[in-house]
Parts: structure tokens; C-alpha cells; sequence
């Protein structure tokens, strides 16, 4: 099979020919599932935030606030019921679980107290961190998980540390450190929802 | 050529897997359930299908000295369509998968078949070739994803069958060089009795 001669016209005309052409078939797949793609972010963000408040009506996405907090940011959606507040969900993370990286959401009533969490992103064992999931830890007696324990537990005076740190929660068996590393994230997040608060209330 | 056998050899004469040894770093990392194997060995599929045509059609207008260059470029473009429309479309698929959907760009066995089968033979034989491989590949890494999730997790393509935690060896990674060592030897043997 006779291919074409490798002269240094035929390969730089070659490579930019097929370069060229990769590139506009990209280009016209990018802008075809632009929107998909936008709106199936939009669709997995709505749940993780209906899955921690209280029923809403609004579309908390629009009205996101974002605070920037050690060398990462964390983003606020207010939840509403007609004009009344239901409750913020925090999306929060924490650097110190034993893989790395986790991220929650925490659903805040209006009074500062915790409604729900849910796991956004993690790395964690399984079997033993990923308990902070809650279809991990499900007791079927109980109908409880581990993050059960946090719900209605409001950190002005809930200590949000385990109890080997002399907090009040209850760490996963043998996953101490994701444990620790929750805890943190949670407090992140109400730090963050404090700093709103007072922010708000330095505008009003 | 005998199409059939081209077709079919993907399957147990010359599986990408069990007997090649080509694209175990997605193999390995993917397959802790059943159906995220399924998932990574179809978008593995259509960019051997795409990128084979591709470069079957095109081959006598690449100079030889480019040619690498050249495949790898066909081939990334249909692993970035490929990426782009699982976020759209599968995005819960997409999200497990993770890093390994771009991962397929590097995977032996793409750019092995371009480079040893697809620029020697006509368009519909290196077709038939991308998709028999392709399909191999598939089904090899269902059964790894299928043996991992049955062991590990107690529950099948995400039907939860046994309660509690399984073996987690199984779900990490020693537990994927285990099961895959097995399933070599069981594939071998199959081939040997059909010699």
C-alpha cells in the first residue's frame, strides 16, 4: 500500500488537516451538549439541596452566595416557601478526611440548627469511612444512619466534635478520622452560615 | 478474511484482557460493579469502532513519519465526544467512571488496533475488528465488574441480594488482581480445550 512521502510539506499539512478537522468536530459536540450538560449540573445540585431542607418553592441555585474560607469557597442557597425562609443548605468540605477531600451539604433550618446532611464527594474506605453515607450506615430497625445523630443538633451549643475530642458525636467504629474530618466540614459550614449572617446584617 | 473469526476472535482467541494484557489500568480501577464495567467497555467500544473506521480510511494520506502523532489526535477527539456526551446525557454513568473516561485515550489497545490492524486492512474489516475487540473487552470487564460486586457487595448490576457489607477486598484494588488472575486462567484453559 503506497502511503504518502514523509516530506516536511506532507506531515506539517497532514497534522494540521487532521488537527483541524478533530477540532471543528469537537467544537460542534461541545455546543450541542452545552445545554445538557448545564442542565444536568442544574438537576443534581437541586436534589442534593432538596435532599437537606425543608420543602421549598424557589429555585435556590439563582441565589447562591459564596464566601471564600481556607483556600476553597463555600456556597449558600437559601430555600424558601413563598416568602418565608425554610431553610439554607451549606455546601461545605473538608481537606482532613483520610483520603482527602470530602464534600456535604448542610441543610440549616432558620434558626441555626441542623436539619439534614448529605455526602456530596468523597474518597473514604468502604466499609468504614463511607459510613458517613447514609445509605452505608442504614439501620433497618432504627431507619436511622450515622449522620442521623446531627439532625435537629444545633452547633451554637452542640459540641461538633467526637467524643474522644470531648465533643458530643459519635464516631464511626474504626474510622476515627473520617469521622473527625465530618465534624470539621459541619463546622466550616456554620462558621460560614455565622459570617453570612453577620455579613447580612452589616448590609441591612 | 474471514469476518466471523475476526469478528469473534475478540471474545476468547485473542480478548484484550484475558489474553492480550492490553487496557488493565481501566480494567482494574473501573470495574467494582458490574455495570460500570458494562459502561466503561461500551465508551471503549465506540471510540475502537470510530477511531478504526477512521483511520482505515484515511491511512494512505498519512505520511508514515506522522502517523502516531496523527491516530492519537483521531483517537483523543473520539474519547473527548465520547466524554462529553455521557456528562450530558448518563451523568450519574460519568460521574463513577471519572478520571478513567479520558483515560481511554491512553489505553493500549485503541491505538495498539489503529497502529496494527486498522492502517493495514480495509475500512469494513478494521470495523468489524474494532467491534469484536471492542465487545470482548466489554463483556471481560462485566464479569470482572459482576465477580467484584457479587463478592464485594453483595448485590448485582445494583440489585442488593445479600444484606450487610460483602468482602471489601474484593471492591479495592488487591481484590481486582485476584479475581483478574482467575479469570485468566479459567479464559486459557477455554482456549486451550477449543485448539
Amino acid at each position: 500500500m503506497a502511503k504518502k512521502e514523509s516530506t516536511f510539506t506532507n506531515m506539517v499539512l497532514t497534522l494540521f488537516l487532521v488537527t483541524l478537522i478533530a477540532s471543528t468536530a469537537l467544537a460542534l459536540v461541545y455546543e450541542v451538549t452545552k445545554g445538557p450538560i448545564a442542565e444536568a449540573k442544574r438537576i443534581k445540585k437541586m436534589n442534593a439541596i432538596s435532599e437537606v431542607v425543608p420543602e421549598f418553592d424557589n429555585d435556590p441555585g439563582s441565589e447562591m452566595k459564596k464566601l471564600g474560607l481556607d483556600k476553597d469557597t463555600l456556597y449558600f442557597y437559601h430555600a424558601r416557601m413563598g416568602d418565608e425562609l425554610s431553610g439554607i443548605a451549606v455546601e461545605s468540605f473538608t481537606n482532613l478526611g483520610f483520603s482527602g477531600l470530602v464534600r456535604i451539604m448542610v441543610g440549616f433550618l432558620p434558626d441555626g440548627s441542623i436539619h439534614d446532611i448529605s455526602v456530596l464527594e468523597h474518597a473514604e474506605t468502604p466499609g468504614l469511612g463511607d459510613k458517613i453515607i447514609k445509605s452505608k450506615s442504614f439501620d433497618k430497625n432504627t431507619g436511622l444512619s450515622w449522620s442521623s445523630q446531627f439532625k435537629g443538633k444545633n452547633p451554637e451549643h452542640f459540641i461538633l466534635k467526637v467524643k474522644k475530642d470531648d465533643g458530643e458525636v459519635d464516631a464511626i467504629t474504626a474510622a476515627t478520622i473520617t469521622s473527625r474530618a465530618f465534624c470539621d466540614a459541619v463546622q466550616r459550614a456554620y462558621n460560614g452560615l455565622l459570617v453570612l449572617g453577620s455579613e447580612a446584617d452589616d448590609d441591612k | 478474511m474471514d469476518q466471523w473469526k475476526n469478528f469473534s476472535k475478540g471474545f476468547f482467541k485473542e480478548n484484550a484482557v484475558f489474553v492480550l494484557l492490553l487496557g488493565l489500568c481501566p480494567t482494574l480501577g473501573v470495574t467494582t460493579s458490574a455495570v460500570n464495567g458494562l459502561g466503561m467497555g461500551l465508551a471503549t467500544t465506540f471510540v475502537l469502532l470510530m477511531s478504526n473506521i477512521v483511520v482505515s480510511l484515511i491511512k494512505k494520506f498519512i505520511p508514515d513519519k506522522v502517523r502516531i502523532p496523527s491516530y492519537i489526535v483521531i483517537i483523543a477527539s473520539f474519547v473527548t465526544i465520547v466524554e462529553l456526551v455521557m456528562q450530558a446525557y448518563v451523568p450519574d454513568l460519568f460521574a463513577a467512571l471519572g478520571i478513567f473516561i479520558p483515560l481511554i485515550v491512553v489505553n493500549c489497545l485503541v491505538l495498539g488496533r489503529a497502529e496494527a490492524f486498522a492502517s493495514k486492512n480495509n475500512v469494513f474489516t478494521a470495523a468489524v475488528d474494532g467491534l469484536g475487540m471492542g465487545l470482548g473487552f466489554s463483556m471481560a470487564l462485566t464479569v470482572l465488574g459482576a465477580v467484584r460486586e457479587i463478592l464485594g457487595s453483595g448485590s448485582i448490576f445494583g440489585w442488593k441480594f445479600l444484606p450487610g457489607d460483602g468482602m471489601i477486598v474484593f471492591v479495592l484494588a488487591p481484590g481486582a488482581f485476584l479475581v483478574l488472575g482467575y479469570l485468566i486462567v479459567i479464559v486459557n484453559k477455554i482456549n486451550k480445550k477449543e485448539a
